[in-house]
């Protein structure tokens, strides 16, 4: 598969099935790996992260698991096709810098992926739609047994899998939920929600990652602490403390639907109504409106459209992606023409 | 609305979540990029691992010779500097300072979970046999049998001293 071939689908994990797939969009479990005594890569020279790219590769071709998947270097990307996969959820901000040595690995459903000499050696993610955490650690959990078999991971008793980072040693593994609470944002209990969120040692962040801000009512939970537990009651903690807030997102929908309905469509019908007609956009004015739209599909308030497609514009409005799409660099002004234009074809606006 | 801090018209409104006390500042131009500063200097990651005990306190020059990596040449002040290590050795090299820091990060220091399916089966063996005894300590933690605590204690001590 070329990159390109990604342009005209979206990963799996933007299906909106799955549990819990109104409030959760997806689930992630990644893992940090790393070869043993070879100098992690922010030590390592340009020579000693060819060669264990080098070992990886020849690792992953002798197993049947990366037979459909795609190798992309980093160094061989123009920016835009940098742009395009941390868009995608495929890649970290910090993979894309100094590309010499680093690869991604992207399987052709984008369900799993492995960052190759990114922090750690290689960070293995697996991706799912809804509230699927056990079926990501089983994926990525054999994915690791397969590759084990043929790397030799650094790894300590009694400290367990060795990272460059000590945040991250022990199971090294991270595993997160991304959230679309609205509900929750509007009758302003969020702050109240992450606060407890800290307090029990669990990070929350913005829709597009680390070190960034929530918008479109997106909050990405995940664990922190990853050595005196294993990975399985890590993850079942996540989950446990997922229902939660789920819960709250619930009945704090209800509360709204009951105590002030037509406010609520008012604002969710406006959001689609700038959405299906408006020919200038912003990147930030589109994911507010979308989140709104969002809960409009979820509420049964908006029935023309499914929640596929609306997963499916948070990613494909980004600036790289509209990029790719039109076959062209934009300017912001052309891109913001270009996102109107893209969101009014995939709605069925004017 | 004042600046909390000087009186002056406040502009920036600041909230911050400190151990999950969530708090407001109101502040005006001159103070609120005092206090982004502040902020900037407090909130790199190798600051912020250096708040954490004895990973912060400076590394006597006589110690310096002694704390560098065997394998990789890492020093123990560049890793406080930058708050990454240079090599699964490091670990090895630094383990006074790092058993002490991986408690404090993560409230334990002991792996709980799996291990690689290359590792020889002795080892494995032993890695699990490990966990079973401190799942048991626990369980007679929690039933205040302290009698058995000990005893599992104690051997869990030995078998981990044998292998540092």
């Amino acid at each position: 598969m070329k990159l390109d071939d990604f342009i005209n689908k979206t990963g799996q994990w933007l299906r909106g099935t799955g549990n819990y797939s109104h409030i959760v969009m997806s689930s992630r479990v990644r893992l940090a790996r790393n070869l043993n005594k070879l100098p992690f890569p922010n030590k390592a020279n340009k020579k000693e992260l060819i060669d264990v790219l080098a070992t990886v590769q020849t690792a992953m071709d002798r197993a049947d698991i990366f037979k459909k998947s795609t190798l992309f270097k980093i160094s061989e990307l123009d920016n835009v096709d940098k742009q395009f996969l941390i868009e995608r959820h495929l890649m970290s901000h910090e993979h894309a810098s100094n590309p010499e040595g680093k690869a991604l690995v992207v399987s052709q459903e984008e369900i799993l992926s492995v960052m190759i000499n990114e922090e750690d050696h290689l960070r293995l993610q697996v991706m799912h739609s809804g509230l699927n955490l056990d079926e990501c650690w089983a994926i990525v959990n054999n994915v690791d047994d397969i590759l084990s078999e043929k790397l030799d991971f650094a790894y300590s008793i009694p400290w367990g899998y060795l990272t460059a980072c000590p945040t991250n040693t022990g199971t090294a593994m991270r595993g997160s939920v991304m959230l679309h609470l609205p509900a929750l944002v509007m009758t302003k209990q969020i702050n109240k929600v992450l606060a407890a969120v800290s307090k029990l040692s669990f990070a929350s962040r913005g829709f597009y990652g680390e070190g960034t801000q929530a918008s479109g009512n997106f909050y990405q939970i995940s664990n922190q602490v990853s050595m005196g537990q294993s990975e399985q009651d890590i993850i079942q903690n996540i989950i446990g403390l997922i229902r939660q807030i789920i819960e709250q997102e619930e009945q704090a929908r209800q509360a709204l639907l009951i105590q002030n309905k037509p406010m609520l469509e008012d604002k969710i019908f406006r959001s689609w109504g700038i959405l299906k007609n408006a020919h200038i956009i912003s990147s930030q004015e589109t994911v507010e409106l979308l989140s709104m739209v969002r809960l409009g599909v979820d509420l049964d308030i908006i029935k023309d459209v499914d929640q596929r497609s609306i997963n499916d514009l948070f990613i494909t409005i980004q600036p790289a992606h509209l990029q790719k799409i039109e076959g062209k660099k934009l300017s912001a002004s052309e891109r913001d023409a270009k996102r109107a234009s893209l969101i009014r074809q995939k709605l069925g606006g004017t | 609305m004042k600046c909390d801090l000087c009186n002056k018209k406040a502009t920036v409104h600041l909230t911050e979540i400190v151990d999950g006390q969530m708090t407001e500042m109101h502040l005006c131009e001159g103070c609120a990029r005092e206090k982004s500063v502040q902020m900037e200097q407090q909130f790199g990651l190798a600051d912020l691992l250096a708040g954490l005990g004895d990973f912060g306190k400076s590394v006597k020059p006589t110690e310096k010779v002694q704390l560098v990596c065997s394998n990789c040449q890492m020093n123990y002040d560049d890793f406080r500097k930058f708050g990454r290590l240079g090599c699964s050795e490091c670990y090895e090299s630094f383990k006074m300072h790092l058993g002490t820091l991986l408690k404090k990060i993560h409230g334990s220091n002991n792996h709980f979970g799996k291990s690689p399916i290359k590792m020889p089966q002795k080892e494995r063996q032993k890695i699990e046999d490990l966990q079973e005894m401190k799942n048991k300590l626990m369980q007679a933690i929690q039933s205040e049998d302290f009698e058995k605590a000990a005893e599992l204690r104690d051997k869990i001590r030995d078998i981990e001293k044998k292998d540092k």
